[in-house]
């Protein structure tokens, strides 16, 4: 028996988030009395894994399954679960582990829970805590399949260090041309940037912005700050930022440790969306917007005021903590 | 081309959560349910395939009858007809299996579903769907060109946006971008007279276990109260995020 985890990778090194699963697996997998293993594609370096505990990586290196392919990772780790007689499967709450793990799920006959904040509540019966209802609420879910499998809500565990010896071995998952049947054509990301999904630090803005050309102070924000940005609905409808950037309960999903508001009034859709981020800082005009309720710190006062201020003291701040 | 768009019916984007019976059930006191969001956007770009491209729309939604005012606003809109699953939808396989035996039966090649629903989030069924049926499925969708029995589709990745090419037969998981925000369809008084004509079939489900079960239900602890800091004294701002919450 084992606790399967799938550490993704993305052009050979680990992402962001395969430490914060290694770590939820491994803590699983010692809570259960089984070995831990890992899945990796094309990892550079597996035995990276071994700083969290990682009992064993399986290295897939089919030349086909370099870059993702849901239909054809699937298998993959379907194969892996199998052969590893995998109890349990973890799987992050990145896009492509969401796109997977239904897949992998339906081939195991697992039940299986994503947006998990913690390790489960029991075992027997197997009980795990996830949100639901955008946010609003926590379900306790009892998965009663012989599989289970859980995707682990982005940075609500956290990074357990915990080394210890880690074996590499191959893995040849058996690969047929209809796995393949959908394929990847062009990808359109900005390497380098830190992305909603996996930044510490995400500042967004709304539409008290007053104008898309007024985005250079919140882009600067940003950078002085590493942080990924993002804005709310309107502002996303409106044509002045990407779709991509719109977050809340109907957009992307917000759980980082700094969350910055600027000239967002705090609707209760944009709130479901980013209010498992640890720490909420709110900036402001109107000192009744609902926002400042579900902050922890709040300013009042105007952006254009502000933001620019802001900025400078971030960098004098930097260049003596650096 | 025969198009299934499949739709939850969902708490309100601004209902208030509470739960009863001992935080076992989900309280919808109160509770307005709508067409879940991810749902509109699949149904306004299949009309658009109906309506360019002479595709056939059907819209199905699992559920007891008080589902039905949601399947009736899809066929005012323009589905041509509607199917009611007569079943609770209890978890994700279930509803997965009852809409997997609708498709085999009336044999549709484009299912469009949403991401997900925004009242238990699975993000689950159109991916199992797809696994049962084995037909090609790309979620996250952002755009979708078919042409013939081939499709291109967009899907939003973290930082990003990739581009993917796959064929019908195909399920697909939607959301806003799909078609933008503006052109979203609503009922007129035309299409809500005509959907009076057309065929709400209810099925009986094939009736199957679920493979996970919500024990109960909890809400978040409360909110501490917010620190206001002054405008003029940013450099507070940032010892308070240095030294107290720890996030610079
Ligand atoms: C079905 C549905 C789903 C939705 N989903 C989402 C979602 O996922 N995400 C989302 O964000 N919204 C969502 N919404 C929209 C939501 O209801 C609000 O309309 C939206 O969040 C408001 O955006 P905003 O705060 O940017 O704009 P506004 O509500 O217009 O607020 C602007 C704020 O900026 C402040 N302001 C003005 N000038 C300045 C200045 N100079 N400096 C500082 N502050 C200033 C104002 O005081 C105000 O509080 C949804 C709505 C519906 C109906
Ligand atoms: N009861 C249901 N009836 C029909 N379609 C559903 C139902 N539940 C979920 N779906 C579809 O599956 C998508 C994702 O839902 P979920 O997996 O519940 O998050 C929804 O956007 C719908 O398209």
């Amino acid at each position: 028996m084992s606790v399967l985890i799938y550490t993704e990778t993305e052009q050979g090194k680990f992402k962001k988030n395969a430490g914060e699963l290694a770590s939820y697996g491994v803590a699983l997998a010692k809570n259960m009395g089984v070995h831990s293993v890992a899945i990796a594609f094309h990892p550079e370096d597996a035995q990276a894994l071994s700083a969290y505990g990682v009992d064993k990586v399986l290295r897939v290196s089919h030349a086909e399954l370099a870059s993702f392919n849901a239909k054809a990772y699937a298998s993959a780790i379907s194969q892996a679960a199998k052969s590893e007689a995998a109890s349990v499967v973890v799987v992050s709450s990145s896009a492509d582990a969401k796109y997977l793990s239904p897949l992998v799920a339906a081939t195991l006959q697992a039940s299986y829970a994503p947006n998990v904040v913690a390790l489960p509540e029991s075992t027997t019966p197997f009980v795990v805590k996830r949100t639901a209802f955008s946010n609003k609420g926590f379900a306790h879910t009892t998965l009663s399949a012989a599989i289970k499998m859980i995707g682990v809500a982005n940075n609500a565990y956290g990074v357990h260090e915990n080394s210890g010896s880690t074996t590499v071995t191959d893995f040849e998952p058996s690969m047929e041309a209809s796995q393949f049947s959908t394929k990847t054509t062009s990808v359109d990301k900005v390497a380098g940037k830190a992305t909603i999904a996996d930044a510490d630090i995400v500042v967004s803005a709304g539409r008290g912005l007053k104008g898309p050309e007024n985005w250079g102070m919140i882009e600067e924000l940003a950078s002085v700050l590493g942080a990924a940005t993002a804005c709310s609905k309107p502002v996303s409808d409106l044509g002045w930022r990407p779709h991509g950037e719109h977050v809340g309960q109907t957009g992307k999903p917000v759980a980082t440790n700094l969350y910055i508001a600027i000239g967002i009034s705090g609707a209760i859709q944009h709130l479901a969306g980013v209010s498992a981020s640890k720490v909420k800082v709110v900036i402001n005009t109107d000192p009744e917007a609902p926002f400042f309720k579900a902050a922890d710190y709040g300013i009042v006062g105007d952006a254009f005021e502000v933001v620019p201020k802001l900025i400078e003291k971030l960098k004098a701040f930097k260049a003596a903590n650096a | 081309m025969k198009i299934l768009v499949c739709i939850s019916n969902v708490p309100d984007t601004t209902s208030k959560i509470n739960f009863k019976e001992n935080n076992t059930q989900f309280d919808t006191t109160g509770v307005q349910f709508v067409m879940n969001p991810n749902d509109e956007f699949g149904l306004t770009r299949a009309m658009w395939f109906k309506e360019k491209q002479g595709a056939s729309l059907s819209v199905v939604t699992v559920g007891d009858a008080s589902v039905e005012p949601t399947l009736r606003k899809a066929l005012a809109i323009g589905a041509d007809q509607g199917y009611r699953i007569d079943a609770l939808p209890t978890d994700g396989f279930a509803v997965a299996k009852e809409l997997a035996a609708l498709v085999k039966e009336e044999g549709f090649d484009l299912v469009i579903a949403g991401r997900e629903s925004i009242d238990y989030n699975g993000g689950m069924v159109p991916g199992i769907l797809a696994s049962l049926l084995d037909y090609n499925y790309v979620t996250n969708c952002i755009s979708l060109e078919i042409d013939g029995e081939q499709a291109t589709a967009i899907r939003e990745i973290d930082g990003g946006k990739e581009t993917l090419t796959t064929a019908l037969p195909l399920v697909i998981g939607g959301q806003k971008g799909l078609v933008e925000e503006s052109d979203l369809r609503i009922p007129n008084m035309r299409g809500i007279m005509m959907a009076r004509q057309k065929q709400l079939h209810i099925r009986a489900a094939i009736g199957t276990e679920s493979l996970t079960q919500d024990s109960s239900y909890s809400k978040p602890d409360p909110k501490g109260e917010v620190t206001m800091v002054d405008a003029q004294d940013l450099d507070h701002l940032i010892s308070l995020l240095h030294n107290q919450a720890k996030v610079l």
